[in-house]
């Protein structure tokens, strides 16, 4: 494992600033849901319950404060637009799931230096399902919303 | 190698708005070619975006994540000038990265 720590430090930290960033202890792992390696127990989960525990997110209260964009419709379920706004203090980091996935959760970001706790991203749902968002904040609460998104033609097989 | 990623930093007030194309297949591992036979995984696992130096996001993808995978971020504290670094790594442990200026 540790083998494999060192070939991501060695392939991304050209810069150093990475490598600089985790020798200052700004980015623990155990403070960010997305840790510097790559969470495969949360990836792979086919369970959206199981997914959420992975991230450590398995009693995340629902929340007003977070803006979750989603079309009503999405006729191509292979580009589905999303995008997260998290207006609740102190959010360290934010992550996507799509309910009925065959895989639910589909990207988790973590904020530092100044960026702000939004993301845009773009996703595949495989049918009509709930997409949501869960907002982790600095004090380790975990925060969610979700909104229903109707699928034409789903965007996994094919 | 796979082809560079499409990164604009434009600056509103002190905050930059990046906005990041990369081109992957971004393979779910549930496709099959016209023989029959599943494509297999092959996906960004892993994107950081530094800004002046910084990292201000790290982030993890999976395979639900679209083809040619489009991010939009914002980073406060920004001035124009400030170089924007976004690097990826692959479940193959491909990596690339690509840089702009935020203008």
């Amino acid at each position: 494992m540790d083998m494999f720590r060192r070939t991501v430090l060695k392939g991304v930290g050209a810069s150093g600033a990475l490598a600089a960033a985790l020798a200052a202890g700004a980015l623990k792992p155990t403070q960010v849901l997305a840790a510097e390696e790559w969470n495969r127990a949360a990836f792979d989960a086919k369970d959206a319950g199981v997914a959420l525990k992975a991230i450590g997110a398995g009693s995340a209260a629902d929340s007003k404060d977070i803006v979750l964009k989603a079309p009503d419709i999405a006729e191509n379920g292979a580009v589905v637009p999303v995008e997260v706004i998290s207006n609740i203090p102190n959010t360290i980091s934010i992550a996507v799931m799509s309910l009925k996935n065959p895989q639910p959760l589909s990207a988790a970001f973590d904020f530092a230096n100044g960026a702000l706790p939004e993301i845009q991203v773009r996703v595949r749902l495989a049918e009509t399902t709930q997409v949501k968002a869960v907002v982790k904040t600095a004090d380790g609460k975990y925060f969610t919303t979700q909104k229903e998104v109707k699928v034409t033609v789903g965007g996994c097989g094919g | 190698m796979s082809d560079p990623m499409k990164i604009r930093a434009t600056l509103k007030g002190d905050i930059a708005d990046v906005r990041v194309m990369m081109s992957h297949p971004m393979e779910n591992g549930q496709r099959k070619d016209s023989a029959g036979n599943t494509i297999p995984h092959h996906f960004i696992q892993q994107i950081w975006v530094e800004l002046g130096g910084k990292v201000v996001i790290q982030g993890q993808t999976g395979t639900s994540v679209s083809r040619n995978p489009v991010f939009g971020f914002k980073v406060k504290g920004a001035k124009a000038g400030d170089k924007v670094v976004v690097k990826w790594r692959d479940n193959k442990g491909e990596t690339r990265s690509d840089e702009a200026t935020v203008s």
